[in-house]
């Protein structure tokens, strides 16, 4: 039981960390202003040219394509495998279990080891192409780690020494009604809950805010209309209200 | 030509550069002049700070403002509470590297230093230090290096200093990444930050200076450029036996053509004025330059500096208001056109006084492309016969701005337009043009001399892709639309074995090829030259006689 609460307040805390740091984030992103128009052109010349190239970027890495074809095929097969591997897991919280999410669970197998050999590919360039050596710290190369022992000690609980899974619902069901709940006090689960909780608390303090962040980038979600719609910031418009040339002489 | 560095080897095979190992600190140096307080004041940038007695002093804590390290956080904290892409590219990069391989100042000179990110992280290292919990964190316990953070100290403003003056702000980095992180909006902010440390940049701040007092980059007065209109109206009649004007202030004009003051002296640029004036000319449109806002370039934008960059725009607000016209036109200029298309609705609009029928601004292209398809030019093209054009999209224009209506009308503009005044055209290799061209290599406030070697060097992707269709395609001329481009390649093809007469205007393509109404043949200028020629002759000849007479009648007297 001891296990139980003490793992409890480590999710509890880590999903509070991560909510509340990424609203925070989203929230200073959202107010602070971009003053000019800068959509890295060609650009869409409307909203929905914008929706469609920032649905293109999210989903498809389009620049990420024209850029460098291997870092592009070993991004999506990362993502698109920890997309299915998060979705099966909701199997772990949900009762009833979704039919789309029942659906994917013979997926996730199969997700778990090619995620594991994205990651490899990406740990790889960094160690062997000189240019992403250069501008890797000991961070990336940890976060790298993180995801890749996640992956690992999770295919071990499929393969190796599986746990009790229903014990383990029953904690995550718990945890959403403020229910302790034991749980099984196996190495290999609690190192794999561990990390995935460590990850959970370094998402909003790392350049895992990529995820967020993406959608305010002013090179990609603006559209190209500056000549047809005057565009200007509040301080900017400040300046031009009380007839002054630098911020510093406004009242 | 000769350098005391090694200029790089082009070989025109396929026209691209092979992606360099990397050399550490190959560029690493004291950066280009710095500003003196005098012209750091005119820009309202702090004046408290010491000239370095030589530049290996560049970048010394005792040449700095006072409480340097303070103020330059104090402005990195105002800057990315003001600017939405500065705070978000700090961020979100997760160091993928794609960008690594994109900027032409790192495949040039093999510094990783130059690598986009690279250049990025020496602000962004700082940013993660002084401001994210994990660089406060991890600094505390004196290992900020593991998340990628660092102090802010002598070294790095050093670095800051040489390296953010080796980025040209072309944006080629942005079209490759897969969340737009912009290099040109972190070395702008750099580049502030500096500005506010005692650390300007002479060859802009100086600019600025002279732009702010007499209206153009160049300095020149009112009296001189109205003199260097007028000499070229008397070319172009030279030429063409018609009256073509190049109006200095004419009031009540309908547009007030902005261009970059390297267009009145520098060549090939002038030949691309004469081009403007030839085809607004023959349209019948009533224009006018101004000697207020004698200058399209807004070198503001090179230091990311708001304020700066808005005060110089407003003079085109007020040249427009006092001179009464009801449009705005831009000539042939890269930044200038960022600037215009992409900013000057929001620095000087909005435009309510203008004509509303037409786009505020509009650029030249955007008049001569229409008239040529609709055949109201009336063109030779055969004049262009002696070349083999290829077009150099210059930076700022493909990757910050647009032309005509549609996406990537600034692409397809120029090409038009020389396609229908040359016979010959090729273009260079898909992956140096369009969006990914390569900048020149001395746009974004690098063009100038104390920065040779890294324009030099920046330059190799552009040279490789003409030597290639120089090489394979027969190509002799490239032409650009762009004042920097222009200046940068002429300065430059030479290292690359190149002619610097390759490099030619857009618009003086199409001046060349315009046969404007009422323009004499060849044999009827040489017959108006030779009876000139006659007639001067023949006066000469008649005050001689007189002279003579003259002469002969005083030794008579005497």
């Amino acid at each position: 039981m001891v296990v139980g609460v003490i793992y409890a307040v480590l999710f509890w805390t880590a999903t509070l960390v991560l909510v509340l740091g990424v609203a925070n984030k989203i929230r200073i992103y959202a107010k602070t202003p971009a003053p000019l128009k800068i959509p890295t052109t060609p650009a869409p010349v409307t909203q929905s040219g914008v929706f469609l190239r920032m649905f293109q970027e999210v989903f498809f890495f389009k620049s990420l394509f024209r850029a460098d074809k291997l870092l592009w095929v070993l991004g999506m097969l990362f993502h698109y495998t920890m997309l299915i591997i998060v979705l099966r897991h909701f199997r772990y919280v949900q009762e009833p279990v979704w039919g789309v999410i029942q659906f994917v669970q013979p997926f996730g197998i199969y997700a778990g080891f090619l995620f594991i050999i994205g990651l490899l590919g990406l740990m790889a360039r960094r160690i062997f192409i000189d240019r992403i050596r250069y501008i890797t710290a000991p961070s990336d190369i940890a976060m790298l780690l993180l995801l890749i022992l996640i992956g690992v000690s999770g295919l071990m609980m499929q393969f190796v020494s599986p746990t009790d899974i229903l014990m383990v619902k029953a904690f995550f069901r718990g945890l959403i009604t403020f229910d302790w709940q034991p749980l099984p006090s196996d190495v290999v689960l609690l190192v794999h809950l561990g990390l995935v909780a460590a990850l959970m608390l370094i998402f909003p303090i790392s350049k895992l805010l990529h995820a967020p962040g993406i959608f305010f980038s002013p090179t990609r979600n603006q559209i190209d209309n500056p000549r047809e719609k005057r565009h200007i910031a509040p301080w900017a418009a400040e300046l031009e209200k009380q007839g002054k040339t630098y911020l510093d002489e406004l009242d | 030509m000769a350098a005391d560095y090694d200029v790089p080897k082009i070989t025109g095979e396929d026209g691209i550069v092979d992606i360099p190992s990397l050399q550490p600190d190959a560029m690493k140096g004291h950066g280009p002049w710095v500003s003196k307080p005098e012209f750091q004041e005119d820009m309202h940038f702090p004046t408290d700070f010491t000239m370095p007695e030589s530049i290996e002093n560049y970048g010394d804590a005792g040449t700095l403002v006072e409480n340097w390290k303070e103020r330059a956080l104090d402005k990195m904290g105002d800057l990315k509470g003001r600017y939405r892409s500065l705070q978000v590219f700090l961020d979100i990069c997760v160091k993928c590297g794609a960008c690594t391989d994109k900027c032409h100042y790192y495949i040039g000179s093999s510094d990783p230093k130059n690598m986009p990110v690279a250049r990025q992280d020496l602000l962004r290292k700082v940013y993660r230090r002084y401001f994210t919990f994990a660089g406060k964190f991890f600094g505390k316990i004196g290992m900020p290096g593991f998340v990628g953070a660092a102090e802010l100290t002598e070294d790095v403003v050093k670095d800051w200093y040489n390296y953010y003056h080796q980025c040209s702000q072309c944006r080629r980095c942005s079209v490759f990444c897969p969340y737009g992180i912009d290099t040109a909006e972190i070395s702008m902010a750099a580049r502030e930050i500096l500005d506010h440390i005692g650390m300007g940049q002479k060859y802009c701040t100086e600019i600025m200076g002279k732009l702010n007092k007499i209206g153009n980059n160049l300095g020149l007065p009112e009296a001189a450029l109205a003199d260097t209109l007028e000499g070229l109206e008397e070319d172009i009649f030279d030429e063409t036996g018609v009256d073509v004007k190049l109006p200095l202030d004419k009031k009540g004009s309908d547009i007030l053509l902005i261009t970059p003051s390297a267009d009145f002296f520098a060549e090939p640029h002038v030949d691309g004025l004469m081009g403007y004036a030839k085809v607004l000319h023959e349209l019948g449109l009533d224009w006018t330059l101004s000697s207020y806002a004698s200058e399209g370039a807004n070198f503001g934008m090179f230091i990311g500096s708001y304020e700066n960059m808005r005060k110089v725009s407003l003079r085109i607000r007020k040249a427009a208001q006092d001179l009464g016209v009801k449009r705005i036109v831009f000539g042939e200029c890269g930044h200038a056109w960022r600037v215009a298309y992409s900013f000057l609705n929001t620095l000087a609009g909005p435009f309510d006084f203008l004509d509303q029928n037409y786009p505020v601004p509009q650029h030249i292209l955007e008049i001569t492309e229409p008239a040529l398809a609709a055949g109201k030019l009336n063109i030779d093209k055969s004049q262009n016969d002696d070349k083999v054009l290829t077009f150099h999209d210059s930076c700022n224009i493909a990757r910050g701005s647009r032309m005509g209506d549609k996406p990537g009308g600034q692409f397809v503009l120029p090409r038009n337009v020389i396609k229908a005044v040359c016979n010959n055209y090729v273009d260079m290799p898909a992956d140096t043009i369009h969006d990914a061209t390569y900048c020149c290599g001395g746009g974004g406030g690098i063009l100038t001399d104390d920065l040779m070697e890294i324009r030099v060097k920046g330059a190799q992707p552009r040279m490789e892709a003409l030597k290639h269709v120089t090489d394979k395609h027969q190509v002799t001329h490239m032409a650009a639309i762009c004042a920097i481009c222009k200046s940068q390649f002429t300065k430059v093809v030479p290292y690359y074995g190149f002619t610097m007469d390759m490099i030619v205007s857009v618009h003086q393509l199409v001046s060349n090829a315009i046969v404007l109404k009422g323009q004499l043949t060849e044999e009827e200028i040489e017959a108006r030259d030779a009876a000139e020629e006659a007639e001067r002759i023949a006066a000469k000849e008649a005050r001689e006689k007189a002279a003579a007479e003259k002469a002969a009648k005083e030794s008579k007297d005497t």
